[in-house]
């Protein structure tokens, strides 16, 4: 028994280990070692390390019932971790490794030793905090459920706010800056009273949630009267953005805005109808190439329309390229559709960057100079004016995904996602559902194509790539597949976010992958899971507890 | 054994609209390349030897295509999943052998012995791409097994990126070219030495792989799997073995592939699976997926017309730069069949299961 504990102890600490070399060796951690969150000494670095190592101590932890086993099985777990650490400081510095791996310096083995080298000093300081970090993560899971939950978020609340030091600080009152943030990250005093006020507001949370059902029975305010003023007050902030924010901060909001109609329309094919589409960013394409041609004096017909024409026009344009991308691929099955569609937005990608198209779509160098939008005498030139276009766009692009979703077509497009013969035997016809999924969802993406042009005022090939559709994806995986808040917060995490922390950039894409795999894994209904998505998914979960004793007894596992 | 094809609920033989906008579309691509070949040839800008050298540059692209088809076709064969992570399988061997083959010819030993370095560059390599091929199965695959089919499919684009990116981050993002092997310089007769080297290549692999499936227990195994993956494991065959090993196979030939690829085209980096990935998909289908010697007429197939496609399809019509179009012919391919023909040329050979 012990022996087996061990052994499994050991082996989730290598994992963790090998985790921690591939992050090291690809250049993530080392790169983050100048951010630094809390006071002179924690970076994001190490706060990474740590994570990792009170992850294994978490997971290990996790499998047995009380304390008395949690603690030191998870200590071990995080001891192994940390001697795989010093291992690899111990190789990048003894090796010389530069010549094949580009991240195996010296200054990763600093790193990974938190400071101490490879040496008996960085061993004992490693293992030092393997110990804290076992113990911690050990206790944390051997606390009550929701007190392990407050503190972690809590802790996360603190390191969030810790690398969002350079955004906003100067957004925050004088007086709170200079009390929350240091010359670099926050400070320590900083740090404890963010930890505390976080921690008291996620189990204040947690207790309103706990009590939800007895307080929606007693609340003074009816639902139908909270529901729009909290509605109205988002809103109120949603619209002041350009007030406080800056220009760095609006183009952010400005391209988080575009992921969010992109994911909006993307939603209603992937998420609501089942189709996975890695070809959607030809629709981007589309709608911003159409808005370029149409207002930029440089190419082909030399239009030079109003950009109040242009928007309609490159709307319709992607809904007409929606029902032509539509129309071919409607009896494929799933993964034949996802590679027709990629080669779609390859094909498309092709052609604007060809010789052959050259004199009307502006060949590799792209077209410039596309007209900005203005209303009467006010020209909308700023991203912070921008911003609102944007704004209005999204709620438009989100009112009516609701509205679909709650209408007959969206019902029919629920039931072709779950099983297209059942649908089709029900009445559904599979022909015009389909492409309606496709030409509303590509128009999404067109308008959002049309407005990223207008914005930018130029469109170049490289912006169109694949990884702009896998981005798209990888935001609604993220959020969760035909949740509507869950496009928001993907858009926020997997493209505001990696805008803001401009280190992270080059790793964007690989942790795009991580997140694919890992959610599918862990968690495949998403952060915020759609709710009729949910009810399947536990249902499944149900079925899968119902047979898998009879697996068992047939001996296959 | 062969019954009626299962048919599927498309409305019988009633052709409506959309079909029938889809076959024009299709009639009219026929037409444009027809007439273009028909212009081409008029005008007469290609000899004879230079279409030749069409015919064989795209004969060796296509060999490799085949091999890494191989890969797709057999994982879809055990899995009916498409493993989209096998382009980057490719790119792991040949990425990773660029530093055994820059050590050997630092060394002086790929002067002194080509051979055996080469062998022992192209077993280093497929080394590599199985490891990767396994580990992608076992973290990415196994423990979504049964789950819905859009679930793997994202794991696979995500590991696919993983990967990509993992190589970058790894060895950089730089262009990194093969060292020259001055045995495979120059021509013999009118192939290339590197071509030539790719072909046997290709051949040996393609005749291991096949005394694999029909020699061993293990390979038996494979087939019986691909066959009926219930009924196997009712037999007593152990089906997560088997659809590792068939991971194992389809990494290592994409792991020759990698350096036959580079032998041809020098240059190695971090995107490179991609392309190479898609046609080799491409190819795969074109044959038929499932279907073995489909692959491998599928990746001749599609590598002869992209070779001669740009120019003899779109030079009579005066199109600039027509190199340029070499892609776009190749998704176009993908597109069509998938749309016309998705059973392919030799049609699919899949076990009794319905497909869906």
């Amino acid at each position: 028994m012990i022996v087996r504990a061990a052994r499994r102890a050991i082996f989730i600490g290598l994992v963790a280990g090998i985790a921690a070399w591939h992050l090291s060796l690809v250049g993530l951690i080392p790169a983050f070692a100048q951010r630094r969150l809390v006071g002179d000494t924690l970076t994001f670095s190490y706060a990474l390390l740590i994570a990792l190592l009170a992850l294994a101590a978490f997971a290990t932890g996790r499998r047995y019932p009380g304390a008395a086993q949690r603690i030191p099985w998870g200590i071990l777990s995080a001891l192994v971790s940390s001697l795989m650490l010093f291992l690899l400081a111990l190789l990048v510095t003894h090796l010389n490794l530069r010549q094949i791996l580009l991240n195996a310096t010296p200054e990763l083995a600093r790193v990974l030793t938190f400071g101490g080298g490879a040496s008996g000093a960085g061993l004992v300081r490693l293992l030092l905090i393997g110990l804290l970090a076992g113990l911690f993560a050990g206790g944390l899971s051997a606390l009550p459920r929701p007190w392990g939950r407050v503190i972690v978020s809590a802790a996360l609340m603190t390191l969030l706010l810790g690398l969002l030091r350079d955004v906003l600080g100067p957004l925050l009152p004088q007086v709170v800056t200079s009390f929350l943030y240091g010359t670099a990250g926050l400070s320590l005093a900083g740090a404890v009273v963010t930890f505390l006020l976080a921690a008291v507001l996620f189990t204040l949370r947690w207790s309103l949630r706990a009590n939800a059902v007895t307080a929606r029975a007693t609340a003074a305010v009816p639902a139908t009267v909270r529901q729009p003023v909290i509605q109205a007050l988002l809103l109120l902030i949603l619209a002041s953005v350009p007030l406080w924010a800056g220009l760095f901060l609006s183009n952010v909001a400005d391209f988080v805005g575009f992921y969010i109609l992109m994911g909006l329309g993307l939603n209603l094919v992937l998420g609501f109808a089942g189709l996975l589409d890695l070809g959607y960013v030809a629709f981007f394409a589309v709608g911003a190439y159409t808005m370029a041609v149409l207002t930029s004096p440089e190419v082909g017909q030399r239009f030079t329309l109003d950009f109040w024409v242009a928007l309609p026009i490159a709307v319709v344009t992607t809904v007409l390229a929606g029902l032509l991308v539509g129309l071919p691929v409607l009896r494929m099955r799933g993964d034949y559709l996802a590679i027709a569609t990629l080669g779609f937005g390859e094909i498309v990608r092709l052609l604007v960057l060809s010789d052959w198209l050259k004199p009307y779509l502006g060949g590799a160098q792209g077209v410039t100079r596309i007209a900005r939008p203005s209303i009467a005498s006010w020209r909308i030139d700023s991203p912070q004016e921008f911003y609102l276009l944007v704004l209005i766009s999204c709620l438009f692009a989100w009112f009516l995904s609701v509205r679909l979703r709650d209408s007959r077509l969206g019902r029919s497009w629920f039931a072709i996602r779950e099983d297209e013969h059942v649908a089709q035997a029900m009445g559904i016809n599979r022909v015009t559902v389909k492409l309606s999924a496709f030409a509303i969802g590509a128009s999404f993406g067109g308008l959002s194509g049309a407005l990223f042009a207008s914005l930018v005022g130029s469109v170049v090939p490289a912006s169109f790539s694949l990884l702009v559709s896998i981005n798209v994806v990888a935001l609604l995986v993220l959020g969760g597949m035909g949740s509507l808040p869950g496009v928001v917060v993907g858009a926020l995490a997997l493209v505001g976010l990696p805008e803001l922390l401009r280190e992270f950039q080059e790793y964007r894409l690989l942790v795009y992958g991580i997140v694919l795999i890992a959610m599918m894994l862990f968690r495949p209904a998403g952060l915020l899971p759609e709710r009729i998505h949910r009810r399947e998914l536990e249902e499944a979960v149900e079925e899968a507890r119902e047979i898998a004793p009879a697996e068992i007894a047939t001996g296959r596992g | 054994m062969t019954i009626a094809a299962p048919r599927r609920f498309t409305g019988g033989r009633r052709i409506d609209i959309s079909q029938l906008i889809v076959w024009a579309i299709g009639g009219i691509l026929l037409a444009i390349v027809l007439l273009g070949s028909i212009l081409t040839l008029r005008a007469g800008h290609y000899t004879a030897a230079q279409w030749r050298d069409f015919v064989v540059f795209g004969i060796a692209q296509g060999a490799i295509y085949a091999l890494i088809a191989l890969g797709y076709t057999m994982v879809y064969g055990v899995l009916r999943m498409i493993n989209f992570a096998h382009g980057e399988v490719f790119m792991s061997g040949a990425m990773t052998t660029f530093f055994l083959a820059d050590y050997l010819n630092r060394s002086g030993f790929l002067k002194a012995h080509p051979w055996i370095s080469l062998v022992a560059m192209l077993l280093f390599s497929g080394l590599v791409s199985m490891t990767v091929a396994v580990l992608v199965e076992r973290i990415a695959y196994r423990p979504l097994r049964g789950a819905p089919r859009l679930v793997p499919l994202i794991t696979a684009v995500g590991a696919s990126f993983f990967l990509q990116y993992t190589f970058r981050g790894l060895f950089g993002s730089g262009v990194r070219a093969y060292p020259a092997i001055p045995v495979l310089q120059g021509k013999l007769w009118v192939f290339q030495k590197t071509q030539v080297a790719v072909f046997i290549g290709v051949l040996i692999t393609l005749a291991l792989l096949v005394l694999f499936l029909q020699r061993t227990r293990a390979g038996l195994a494979i087939r019986a799997v691909a066959e009926d993956r219930e009924a196997a494991a009712l037999m007593g065959v152990d089906v997560d073995r088997a659809i590792v090993t068939t991971f194992a196979v389809g990494g290592f030939m994409a792991g020759i592939a990698g350096v036959l690829y580079a032998l041809v085209f020098v240059q190695v980096q971090f995107f490179m699976g991609f392309l190479p990935g898609i046609k080799a998909f491409t190819a795969a289908v074109l044959g038929g997926i499932g279907n073995l010697p489909g692959a491998a007429v599928g990746g001749l197939v599609l590598g002869v017309i992209e070779s001669i496609g740009p120019s003899l399809f779109f030079d009579g019509y005066g199109i600039r730069a027509a190199h340029q179009l070499k892609d776009v012919i190749a998704f176009t391919i993908l597109v069509l069949i998938l749309i016309f023909r998705p059973t392919g040329l030799l049609g699919e050979r899949l076990g009794g299961e319905e497909r869906v």
